[in-house]
């Protein structure tokens, strides 16, 4: 009896262990980067450019707005495309071709980033003969679909068919139903998979060594090459020059900030507009 | 029953190559409650779901025959009229999950993109409410969601939100296969009284709610119209041999 | 649902319960008043009236225990209006013989001056309707009593008996007519019997104890 408690007790103890040890690496990380990262932070840090190394201050104005640029336009290419592949499969669950979507978004979620990163070079960036941010953007986007549409699919393979069938019940055409009653309700699991999938390509640099490419000035044109934190980052941190060392610090910490601000983001939307059925 | 307000004529539906209902000859009286009792799996659900054109939105579906809702076949008719004519309740309550008690009961307006004034809608919502006995329960909360009333409750506003369209015939799908007795003997009540403003053709394998609820009564059986008469005849004296033996529990 | 079946029930009982009573009551008053249009109408008229009275109410019973499936007090009363449903037809069946006798005796000059045969009548019909009576108000009391005073009617029979068989003896020309006389009075006294019964009915439908066969007091 004692020993069957003690016993008990020991494997709890070794479990929570365990489990701190895991966890272990992530706080070391966020330690190691906010100690390093927040000398840097001021406002110049967010308002001004890049300087040339061995001048003090500047800032990653255009990588931030780079990175901001580049999700929107991955956002604009994925989520319309994401939403309503997930959507057909989920309405189509036992058709041949579903069955070959859900194949290949499987199979796309595997494929490395930087193989995106070439193949959208070849398709986007070679033809047009430069290297550019909405190349970069298609790029993100390309690894965002498969996300947004298993999300999508899940979610909406949990509303019960009940309620598309109370809604044609009630006289409403096919399109009224989709919209207004089921991705309605499903809204809160299409949203967060959306934002997971920001969270998760904003921090991506492979694919965008080939499309974005890196622009050290403040750049609006989408045709023409953007920076991205990632992406400064690689740069700074290849570089010889302390001063930029610590810019990439700075520029890691913003990183890690803005995901870590979607993911409880993530988490306040999907609790918020929970639906219950 | 010559001049029924509706009339199912030589009608046959099933699924790919599967045939569910046979021949099935029902005429139906206006204002009055017709259940439609059966074991499960004798087509009670499909031949419903054919009443207010749903079964052929399955794939493989198919029928035959014809269906009069005053003397006009359904399937010469839009789908969508058909439905906003001939309501429908299902087995477990599902008010729209995103709209509140308010927008629920006007939920067939709003989807079929019919606009109206807000005094209207009040009225609407007021009046169908108190058809089905729930505004005093629910006056004070009208823009909270749905979901957060009882399964009881729920199914009330799932047939509030099918009367305010103001059918001619409201189907009820086992509406009470999900609820507890006293919900139940709530939605009995309300099915005999709501009867007055439509007809009601309810599904149900109680046979025991059958009896205590509706005027008439059909018996199916493997996909066949056993018998039809009213309710207090059918149920003691049948005249067929299937309907006496489904009623004395020797199968079923 | 069910509530509103068995209040239409125990409407159609008294309605037919009064509709007897006045049977009874119109095969008497033509044996005094020597109408033989009233016993013939309590005969050709009523009496199918009333075996179709009987037989609506059946049925209702009937589909109203199937379709239902009453429980407790509910059931007891839906089978003891079919009880009394019963009784009351076989007492308009004893309305019919009273008049049958009626018919034969009014033709005939009085064996003796009819004193005790209307004052059993009275007793009779006063046992039914009281029997209606606390039926409609559910009163045990007056159910209690109806049953008590079903041997003032039996005494009445015997003592009708009694005086005709010592006319028989004296005179055998009065022997058809003290017959028909005797069965009259058997007939009221099966009566009265039924009436009992409607009691007994009541009394378990409300208390849902039995006390046939058995004597009030123990």
């Amino acid at each position: 009896m004692q020993r069957r408690i003690i016993k008990d007790k020991l494997f709890e103890i070794i479990i929570i262990i365990l489990a701190m040890v895991s966890t272990l690496p992530l706080i070391l990380i966020l330690f190691q980067i906010v100690k390093k990262g927040i000398a840097s932070i001021n406002w110049s840090f967010f308002v001004n450019l890049p300087q040339p190394p061995g001048e003090t201050g500047g800032g990653v104005s255009n990588a931030i707005l780079g990175t901001f640029i580049l999700i929107v336009i991955a956002g604009v290419f994925s989520i319309l495309l994401g939403v309503l592949g997930g959507t057909f499969i989920s309405e189509y669950k036992d058709k041949k071709i579903s069955e070959l979507i859900r194949l290949c978004v499987n199979i796309f979620q595997g494929i490395p980033s930087i193989v995106i990163g070439i193949i959208v070079y070849i398709w986007i960036v070679m033809p047009l003969h430069r290297f550019s941010a909405l190349s970069g953007g298609i790029a993100l986007g390309i690894m965002m679909l498969p996300l947004i549409v298993k999300s999508t699919e899940e979610t909406l393979r949990l509303i019960p068919s009940s309620l598309k069938e109370a809604s044609l019940a009630l006289g409403a055409s096919y399109t009224t139903t989709m919209l207004r009653v089921i991705l309605p309700a499903g809204i809160n699991g299409i949203l967060s998979g959306i934002l997971i999938s920001v969270s998760r390509v904003a921090g991506e640099t492979a694919p965008l060594l080939f499309t974005a490419f890196g622009n050290p000035f403040m750049n609006f044109n989408i045709f023409k090459p953007v920076d991205s934190l990632p992406l400064l980052i690689f740069n700074y941190s290849m570089s010889p020059y302390p001063e930029w060392h610590s810019i990439a610090w700075g520029a890691s910490f913003v990183l890690i900030s803005f995901i870590i601000i979607l993911n409880i983001l993530t988490k306040m939307v999907s609790r918020k507009w929970k639906t219950v059925f | 029953m010559e001049n029924g307000i509706l009339k199912i004529l030589n009608f046959y539906a099933g699924y790919n190559v599967k045939t569910i209902l046979t021949n099935i000859n029902l005429s139906i009286p206006s204002n009055k409650v017709i259940s439609i009792m059966g074991p499960s799996g004798c087509g009670k659900t499909t031949l419903i779901r054919c009443i207010n054109r749903m079964h052929e939105l399955q794939p493989d579906a198919n029928f035959k025959g014809r269906i009069l809702l005053n003397e006009k076949n359904i399937f010469e008719t839009s789908p969508i009229l058909v439905r906003r004519k001939i309501g429908m309740v299902f087995q477990k309550p599902n008010p729209f999950p995103t709209m509140s008690i308010y927008d629920n009961v006007v939920s067939g307006y709003i989807l079929n993109g019919i606009k109206m004034p807000r005094i209207e809608k009040d009225r609407i919502v007021e009046e169908t409410l108190r058809k089905v006995y729930l505004w005093d329960e629910v006056m004070d909360s009208l823009h909270r969601k749905g979901t957060f009333l009882s399964g009881g409750q729920q199914q009330r506003l799932c047939i509030a939100r099918a009367m305010a369209m103001n059918p001619e015939i409201i189907l009820l799908d086992e509406p009470t296969s999900a609820l507890d007795p006293k919900a139940t003997a709530k939605i009995e009540e309300l099915i005999t009284k709501i009867k007055k403003s439509v007809t009601v053709i309810l599904v149900t394998h109680n046979t025991a709610q059958a009896a205590r609820v509706s005027d008439f009564t059909a018996f199916l059986y493997l996909g066949e119209l056993v018998e039809y008469g009213s309710t207090e005849k059918l149920f003691t004296t049948p005249k067929d041999k299937r309907t006496e033996e489904y009623l004395t529990g020797k199968f079923g | 649902m069910l509530e509103q079946r068995i209040n239409l029930l125990k409407q159609k009982i008294v309605e037919y319960a009064f509709f007897i009573e006045n049977m009874i009551h119109n095969s008497i008053k033509g044996l005094m008043n020597k109408n033989r249009e009233l016993l013939e109408k309590v005969i050709n008229d009523l009496e199918p009236k009333a075996n179709d009275f009987e037989i609506e109410l059946d049925e209702l019973c009937t589909s109203t225990i199937a379709q239902f499936g009453p429980k407790a007090k509910n059931l007891r009363s839906i089978l003891m209006i079919a009880k009394m449903n019963n009784d009351l037809e076989r007492i308009g069946d004893q309305a019919v013989n009273i008049s049958e006798c009626g018919l034969y005796l009014i033709e005939k000059p009085p064996v003796k001056p009819l004193v005790d045969i209307p004052r059993m009548g009275e007793e009779a019909v006063k046992m039914l309707s009281d029997a209606i009576d606390s039926f409609i108000n559910e009163n045990i009391t007056l159910a209690e009593s109806v049953c008590e005073r079903d041997n003032i009617v039996d005494n009445l029979r015997d003592q009708i008996l009694r005086e005709l068989i010592t006319f028989m003896t004296s005179d055998p020309v009065t022997i058809e007519r003290s017959i028909h006389l005797i069965k009259i009075s058997r007939n009221l006294e099966r009566i009265a019997d039924l009436s009992t019964n409607i009691c007994e009915d009541v009394i378990f439908m409300i208390e849902g104890k039995i006390i046939k066969h058995r004597k009030i007091k123990d």
